[in-house]
């Protein structure tokens, strides 16, 4: 139609109108989205009065950490914090070397039944962790190990999607090498550990980043699986501080700071290993 | 997906039988113990009238066949007329959450995916980062920000509003548009409607809308998700091969043809995943409603997950709980399998294949 590449277009004022445009949106949408952090944080370190007075202001006036010290003193934010180290490195470690353990075979090694593990897998990916709410009460219950350590770590040992992310890492990689190993004699799980998995370390970091993130969030599971406050992850302890007996209302800056604290090392994982977040999120869009 | 398989000595494909049995045996106990044998339990006792005392499987629990299922939907009383006020929020919930999940996570993928702006991946961080932190602890927040006197209504206080009590406020707004425009009356509704409904709700109830406090959800779930939803669009746009958006620019189209006749059809397999993942995700709110709200006020922002737990867990009536669960999952599938079924029609661009799966998590 007209001639290639019309200049028009280039330059002058519509392409720094389009530029203007471009940055208020994305201005306007990281105030959106991180705006709250900087108000929750700010208001952490406020004053009850000054939190209600002025909520929009990120600075506090006057400065004051006495809402951490309440945490730390008058709470069993302490006792949280354990339980969800000691549960979040089970969970990690556990899922981190069972997930793989399984995805390698999936991938890799040929056996009867191959074909109905792998469909259960996808099977159990497609069930709504919300609906299994009540049934996991219940084999839980049944097993007698509802409200201890063990019914927060086992259930969630190893997740379907994580054997599926590296089912799908182990196939796309060569078989030279591990047949090579193969060859000379090593054994099978001998060629999986030392051929195998230093092979695999990017998928294994992201697979131990979602992992991490994961268990430390985990709300629903601690739910039906412990009701006893010694038993108490962060998420749990949160959530009953802020539903519970502090009640509606009051003390925004000691459920800020709390929120804030648990919020942190996610925060500094997001920051570091930001791509691989990414990655786990966006290429992992499609189960086909 | 199959590869070559290579015939190996017998010795050591007998080997491999068995390391590939061991190897699978941790994931397929835990996941067969914890997510398989339940769900067989849990069928059970949604045909039973388990009350919580002792084991479901004791010979003195009574099988009472589909009735908690009929107290759902034919039986009237007091947990149908829950039941369907769940339903009815929750349907509310995902019609305005879907639709706006999906635009701001396109719209954000559009911007960001620009060519002409620098720093861009910063702004992709900014906007995934609340997708990644804790589903409780932003609830905290979102508690504080529509406070009575938190920043929202402060901000709308700038601006000459009084805001609204945001997590007392039952009232639906759907009843507050139609009265705003003058067709009803909220204080008196015509009595056509509250006459009769379907399901033991009149269609005065059907009819309210999320209500405000069901809104703050609504905005807390809208905000979390679009980062998530916003990388899968920009996943696909960087697919659209960068010769397609010269030839159409050659062409001399403008930017919104650009938009709507190459770039938005290069989308439509991104775009159909994510609506699926959002209606997966938005029939299945827990965590916000259990922090937040609790199903108050009025039981407008209660929703059947949050409603499956609190009939098992506080009224104690598993049966009628596991019922409600099985009703969500049932919803859940006809949702995906609907979803599934559209896209295989107008799949026309087959997605790239990829190692990494979307994590079936709870929002």
């Amino acid at each position: 139609m007209t001639a290639p590449g019309r200049p028009a277009r280039r330059g002058g004022f519509r392409t720094l109108l389009g530029t203007f445009l471009g940055y208020a949106v994305l201005v306007f949408f990281a105030l959106v989205f991180l705006y709250p952090f900087v108000i929750q944080t700010a208001n952490s370190f406020k004053t009850e009065a000054d939190a209600a007075a002025h909520p929009l202001s990120p600075v506090p006036d006057p400065f004051t950490t006495a809402a951490f010290t309440k945490i730390f003193d008058s709470t069993a934010f302490p006792l949280w914090i354990g339980n969800s180290t000691l549960v979040t490195l089970l969970i990690t470690v556990g899922r981190v070397f069972l997930d793989s353990l399984a995805g390698y075979a999936l991938a890799r090694l040929s056996f009867r039944g191959r074909g109905a593990v792998t469909a259960m897998i996808v099977a159990v990916m497609a069930v709504p962790g919300v609906v299994l709410l009540i049934p996991k009460f219940l084999v839980l219950n049944q097993l007698g190990i509802y409200n201890t350590y063990t019914a927060l770590v086992l259930p969630l040992l190893v997740d379907a999607a994580g054997v599926f992310i590296m089912r799908q890492f182990f196939l796309s990689v060569p078989t030279s090498l591990e047949e090579a190993a193969r060859m000379d004699g090593a054994g099978v799980f001998r060629t999986y550990w030392s051929i195998i998995l230093p092979m695999a370390r990017p998928a294994l970091i992201t697979l131990t980043i979602l992992s991490f993130q994961a268990s430390w969030n985990e709300f629903p599971h601690t739910v039906v699986a412990v009701q006893s406050p010694q038993l108490f992850t962060l998420p749990r302890g949160i959530a009953n501080l802020v539903s519970g007996s502090l009640g509606a209302g009051t003390q925004y800056p000691l459920k800020l700071g709390a929120a804030l604290l648990a919020t942190i090392p996610v925060a500094i994982i997001f920051v570091i290993f930001q791509r691989y977040f990414v990655r786990g999120a966006a290429e992992g869009a499609s189960k086909e | 997906m199959t590869e070559p398989v290579v015939r190996r000595r017998s010795g050591i494909r007998g080997n491999e039988a068995t390391a590939g049995w061991l190897f699978v045996a941790p994931a397929v106990l835990i996941l067969g113990l914890f997510l398989v044998l339940p769900i067989g339990m849990a069928l059970w006792v949604s045909v039973s009238g388990w009350n919580g005392q002792g084991s479901p499987f004791a010979p003195g629990v009574p099988f009472v066949g589909a009735q908690n299922y009929a107290d759902l939907f034919l039986a009237e009383g007091l947990t149908r007329e829950n039941f369907m006020i769940s339903i009815r929020n929750n349907l509310y919930y995902v019609a305005v959450a879907v639709p706006a999940q999906t635009l701001l996570a396109l719209a954000l993928a559009l911007v960001v995916n620009q060519r002409f702006l620098k720093g861009t991946s910063f702004f992709r961080t900014a906007f995934y980062f609340p997708s990644v932190t804790s589903s409780v602890a932003i609830s905290v927040v979102f508690l504080f920000l529509f406070a009575n006197s938190g920043a929202v209504n402060a901000l709308l206080a700038m601006v000459g509003i009084s805001g609204p009590a945001w997590f007392a406020d039952p009232r639906g707004l759907l009843h507050l548009v139609l009265d705003g425009l003058g067709l009803v009356d909220v204080d008196n509704p015509p009595a056509a409607l509250t006459g009769g409904g379907p399901f033991g709700l009149s269609w005065w109830e059907w009819l309210a809308g999320p209500s405000v406090a069901m809104s703050t959800i609504i905005m807390l779930v809208v905000w979390t998700t679009s980062g998530t939803f916003m990388l899968i669009f920009l996943a696909a746009l960087q697919d659209v091969p960068v010769q397609v958006e010269e030839a159409s620019l050659i062409d001399g189209a403008n930017a919104w043809q650009r938009l709507r006749h190459v770039t938005l059809p290069m989308l439509k397999p991104a775009l159909f995943l994510v609506i699926t993942l959002g209606l997966i995700g938005t029939w299945q709110v827990f965590d916000q409603i259990y922090v937040m709200s609790q199903g108050k006020p009025a039981n407008t922002t209660l929703t059947p997950a949050y409603l499956s737990y609190r009939t098992a867990f506080t009224d104690f009536e598993y049966g009628v709980g596991a019922a409600i669960s099985f009703v969500l999952f049932l919803i859940i599938v006809v949702m995906t399998l609907v979803q599934r079924w559209v896209m295989r029609d107008r799949d026309e661009v087959r997605p790239r294949r990829r190692w990494w799966p979307r994590r079936g998590s709870t929002s």
